[in-house]
């Protein structure tokens, strides 16, 4: 197609390019490096490089593929490892321990048969988005395969039995009087939002095991979360732990910009790891996409779009995905350094100025929808983003932009995580707007949840006021009750708040485990105000063995927590009692 | 060999210097961030580097800078390549400058292999995740900031404190607990003082590490242009030990925030758009590409472990520099000037000190099974005391509960006892932990809940033995 004309970083300037298109995918020179026109000039292309160019030469060839950039979806994506543009690393990996420039690998495997078993008959009419038949990938989740958006018509053939990706398992005739061919692999341009019929309200919690969250911070099926903080303050652990335990049927991790030995970490974790509900091993229902921070920049901003394509490809079967992608910071960053080259007037910052759009066009890709296709069916994709403010400060661009488009906001709190206070969520500035939305859903396990949450929250700004105090007067100087409320709120806080990821009990708590334990809470709160009032001191409150078993309850089972916690209940109340002859 | 290396790339077209980049004309063939040779009037030749090509021109960095340049005589020569290094086994027991050149008056390398100073792509499926714990005899490293083979963890400090001293020690000190395996140590010293860089050389010919060591030194007073090779230079060589080798290499780099201030000169010379305080929007990822190379590969033997170590500017944790390091690394080692005026030595600030690897390498059959529970009881026994601490500066601690006595006199033991040792003290992990049970002698037992009631049972010293 054209000539290599200038080369400045990971920006190309291809000349003799007339008949390119904006977004079309090009390979550069003998390596074949990919790129992407961004952008046209009379003969010129603008193209953002997603390979290190180092070594190319001015006059290299510019090769056209017709196409724009999309992503391979079909049987074999689960359990995958890609970088950002969707190639195989584990493929790459067979040769090599090291990525070659220009290296190819396809994300779905050719020559691997999956059993395909048919949904629908020869005669049936079908169209787009209309499931036909189904492939178990994993034991844990069955592919279904789905007539392509854009095709219509009658089943003329249908097949069953093993197939490749690329063989046709059925055959329709359209509409017009022509036939095509189906197979498994569909391809998508990652840019663009998949179609669906109809979007709902988000209404059903999405149960993470962190506690912080399902019960204080919920977030929401088909919502979208921002998780902001400084270096260390615990957005890869949180993330992780969203993408081991969420109890979504799919859960796709990007990590975009990066360390590689969280990776390598992630990765041999979910090799070991069980999800709770089955018994099966996490990467069964998984997808990862590494791009670390090391690679090319280009590829950052392709590794989240091709996340969330493949996200809502398993949505668009039924299915309840989460995305968590770590962090949208590293792909902010990715533009700025293209806008930069491209000397586009910088917005605030540095940043492009539609950096608020780009960050929105990914976010609400989130959702809760009504599938395209037969038959009915709903599926959802929840998506939660790290930001990494520089300095902590959250008055930059990327967090606020970012805030002005999420739902629910986990804000990261430095001064927590220096503590170990982990995870480390600030419960005063952080918020959920699915709260309400989730009500019912909480009331069915537990109709004191609304309350129990109230009041902890109450006791916790109370406590931030004292704390003020005690800073002027010292603690000893506090009236008796409100000492009690300090030793109360830091039961909430250390007892019911701190959840560390690496406590082989504490790392996925149940609901209702969640809810036995702040009731716990706060019935000790309830005896142990009566048992002031009747003259026992704070200090003689303390030395209670019943507080030292509060702190314990985290290494409850979540089987046996029920039958336990309601054990613990009924000591509290034989001796957590007011003194003789005091007020009871 | 190629067909076209046997061209001579040579152009004396040169129109114009801008800061230390040369604008000359399009020279065919020449490759995006080649090396070229720069020929002056008198006969010097510089290196430098093809940092923007196009067809009308081609733009060179110039290492050493352009004082000298003449537009008429100079030229500009093409070296065919990417910046490379020799490397073999004999580099170790060498020194070398930030260009790669023996400086230490021995003979030329022979080289096995040529290396890319800016390394390869580790493929992030195949790493392996560091967890073997390098024991330092540092208590507050080994007991709350525990380091691993294989991890990237940098040294915050601010002028005037002891990182070197500390540095020192670690180098003295640091052993794994398998010692057969074959060990190395590569020294980058990017901008710092020629006393600086001989405090180290000479700790370690004192500590009999120096035919294992190979340094690159850049001095304040060399070129600030090598300061952006010298760290390349020696973790393309540190690359080469560990991958080709076998070795575990630990690298130390000092001081990053020379690096960083020559990255933002360069920058502000080819005149692109600053970022947060003048430095270049992109130097996350540069130095991302540099700390990045740490690590662990599958199937392979060695090791590279990378202890950067900057100066905070004003103590700023949050300036660029530290922020974006910390936003890279897998945690970092904070040197208090508080703790340094309290005479403590190692001043080790351990709420601010992280090591995210910690959990991969301590614990049962790797330091010792209450590892864990003690480093989280110390913490929260620290932190509770310094919260009491600072509102007994206010009210006076008499104004505080019995309780709350306790705790104050912990955390001043913790200071005094656990994170203060000698220059020359090297403390096995076992003994760091067995302070930390002492320290929590003086606790209510009952206020010990994140230690497992077993471990209490077995550790304490009111039990221990009693079992
Ligand atoms: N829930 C948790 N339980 C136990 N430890 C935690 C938890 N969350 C965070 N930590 C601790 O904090 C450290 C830092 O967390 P993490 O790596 O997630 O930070 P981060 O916010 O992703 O930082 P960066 O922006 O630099 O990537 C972890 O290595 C771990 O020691
Ligand atoms: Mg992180």
């Amino acid at each position: 197609m054209g000539k290599v004309w200038r080369i400045s970083g990971p920006l190309v300037i291809g000349e003799d390019m007339k008949g390119a298109q904006v977004y079309e995918i090009v390979e550069i020179g003998s390596d074949r490096l990919v790129g992407e026109v961004i952008g046209l000039e009379e003969d010129k292309a603008i193209i953002q490089v997603h390979e290190d160019t180092q070594g190319l030469r001015v006059g290299e060839e510019v090769k056209g593929t017709g196409t724009i950039l999309t992503a391979e979806l079909g049987p074999g994506l689960l359990g995958s490892i890609y970088d950002g543009l969707q190639k195989s690393l584990t493929v790459l990996l067979e040769n090599n321990s090291f990525i070659e420039r220009g290296a190819k690998a396809f994300a779905l495997p050719r020559d691997k048969k999956w059993h395909f078993t048919p949904t629908v008959k020869v005669g049936d009419a079908v169209g787009e988005g209309d499931i036909i038949g189904t492939v178990p990938e994993t034991h844990l989740v069955e592919h279904r395969i789905m007539v392509p958006v854009g095709m219509k018509g009658v089943i003329k053939k249908i097949a069953e039995g093993d197939y490749t990706v690329i063989e046709p398992v059925a055959l329709l005739e359209e509409d017009g009087g022509g036939e095509k061919e189906i197979i498994m692999m569909q391809k998508w341009p990652v840019r663009k939002p998949r179609p669906y019929r109809r979007r709902f309200a988000a209404s059903k919690l999405l149960i993470t095991g962190m506690r912080i969250l399902d019960y204080m911070f919920p977030l929401a099926l088909g919502g979208k979360a921002a998780i902001p903080g400084g270096f260390g303050t615990g957005k890869t652990v949180a993330l992780q732990q969203l993408a081991r335990w969420a109890q979504t049927q799919i859960n796709i991790y990007v990590g975009c910009g990066e360390r590689g030995n969280e990776m390598a970490d992630v990765l041999h974790s979910f090799r070991r790891l069980k999800d709770p509900k089955t018994g099966r091993l996490l990467q069964e229902k998984e997808i990862f996409i590494a791009n670390t921070s090391n690679m090319p920049v280009v590829a950052r901003e392709a590794s989240i779009f091709v996340g969330i394509t493949m996200a809502e490809y398993f949505r668009d079967m039924g299915y309840d995905v989460l995305l968590v992608c770590d962090s949208t910071s590293r792909w902010a960053e990715a533009m700025r350094e293209i806008g930069g080259r491209l000397e586009e007037i910088p917005g605030e910052e540095g940043f492009p100025a539609y950096l608020g759009s780009r960050l929105a066009s990914f976010y609400e890709r989130s959702g809760l929808v009504e599938c395209l296709g037969g038959p009915e069916r709903n599926g959802s994709v929840t998506v939660t983003g790290a930001v990494s403010p520089p300095g902590a400060d959250f008055s930059e661009p990327v967090t606020q932009n970012t805030l002005r488009i999420v739902d629910a906001f986990f804000a990261l709190d430095t001064a927590l995580a220096n503590k170990r206070h982990f995870p480390a969520i600030n419960w005063l500035t952080s918020y959920s707007l699915y709260v309400d939305w989730v009500k019912d859903w909480w009331s069915a396990i537990s109709p004191q949840w609304e309350t129990t949450r109230a009041i902890a929250l109450k006791l916790l700004q109370q406590e931030a006021e004292l704390e003020e105090i005690v800073r002027l007067v010292g603690p000893e100087a506090l009236p008796e009750s409100d000492k009690l409320v300090l030793m109360v709120t830091r039961m909430i806080r250390e007892d019911f708040l701190m959840q560390s990821a690496y406590n082989e009990v504490d790392t996925y708590c149940v609901p209702l485990k969640a809810q036995l334990m702040l009731q716990t809470i706060n019935r000790f709160y309830e005896l142990a105000q009566q048992m002031l009032e009747s003259g026992v001191t704070t200090a003689e409150i303390r030395t209670s063995p019943i507080i030292p078993r509060i702190s314990r309850m985290k290494n409850i089972p979540n089987d046996e927590a029920e039958e336990r916690i309601k054990e613990l209940w009924a000591e509290m109340e034989t001796s957590l009692v007011p003194q003789r002859g005091g007020v009871a | 060999m190629t067909l076209d290396s046997l061209y001579v790339k040579e152009t004396k077209a040169i129109s114009r210097t801008k800061g230390s980049l040369l604008i000359a004309e399009s020279i065919p063939g020449v490759q995006f961030n080649e090396m070229v040779d720069v020929r002056l009037a008198n006969g010097e030749i510089r290196r430098g580097q093809a940092i923007d090509i196009s067809k009308e021109v081609t733009i060179i960095q110039v290492f050493g800078g352009v004082s000298e340049v003449d537009l008429v005589a100079s030229r500009v020569r093409c070296k065919g390549e990417t910046l490379k290094l020799p490397v073999a086994r004999d580099i170790l027991g060498r020194i070398f400058d930030g260009s790669g050149n023996p400086i230490d008056g021995g003979s030329a390398i022979i080289p096995r292999d040529y290396l890319d100073v800016n390394g390869g792509l580790v493929n992030p499926a195949g790493r392996e995740p560091p967890a073997e714990f390098i024991e330092t005899g540092i208590s507050a490293i080994d007991g709350l900031n525990a380091l691993v083979r294989g991890q990237k963890l940098p040294i915050f400090s601010g002028s005037g404190l002891p990182h070197n001293r500390i540095v020192a020690q670690l180098i003295r000190q640091a052993s794994v607990k398998k010692t057969e395996e074959q060990f190395a140590i590569v020294f980058g010293a990017i901008g710092i003082s020629y006393d600086d860089a001989d405090f180290f050389m000479q700790n370690l010919e004192q500590t009999g590490a120096r035919e294992k060591t190979v340094a690159f030194i850049n001095t304040a007073s060399d070129p600030v242009i090598e300061r952006i090779s010298t760290p390349r230079l020696a973790l393309t060589a540190a690359e080469y030990l560990a991958w080709q080798e076998g070795m575990h290499v630990l690298v130390i780099i000092t001081d990053i925030t020379n690096y960083c201030e020559a990255l933002r000169e360069l920058s502000a010379m080819r005149e692109e758009i600053p970022s947060r305080r003048g430095y270049p929007g992109y130097m996350y990822t540069d130095l991302a590409t540099m700390y990045e190379r740490a690590g662990r590969i599958t199937g392979k033997e060695g090791s590279v472990t990378v202890m950067p170590i900057l100066t905070m500017p004003d103590d700023d944790i949050t300036h660029p520099i530290p922020d974006l390091t910390g936003y890279i690394t897998e945690g970092q080692i904070v040197l208090s000037r508080d703790l340094e005026r309290k005479g403590i030595y190692p001043p080790i600030d351990v709420f601010l000190s992280l090591s995210r690897m910690m959990k991969e390498g301590i614990g049962a059959g790797k330091t010792r099974e209450d590892h864990n529970n003690v480093f989280m009881q110390l913490y929260a026994a620290y932190a509770e005391g310094c919260n009491l601490r600072e509102i007994s500066t206010i009210i006076g601690a008499e104004a505080l509960g019995e309780r709350d006595r306790l705790y104050l006199n912990v955390a001043d033991r913790f200071e005094r006892e656990f994170i203060s040792q000698g220059e020359g003290t090297k403390r096995k992990v076992e003994d760091t932990l067995d302070i930390g049970w002492s320290i929590f002698s003086a606790l209510p037992e009952e206020d010990l809940k994140l230690i497992g009631e077993d471990l209490i049972k077995k550790y304490l010293p009111k039990y221990a033995g009693k079992a």
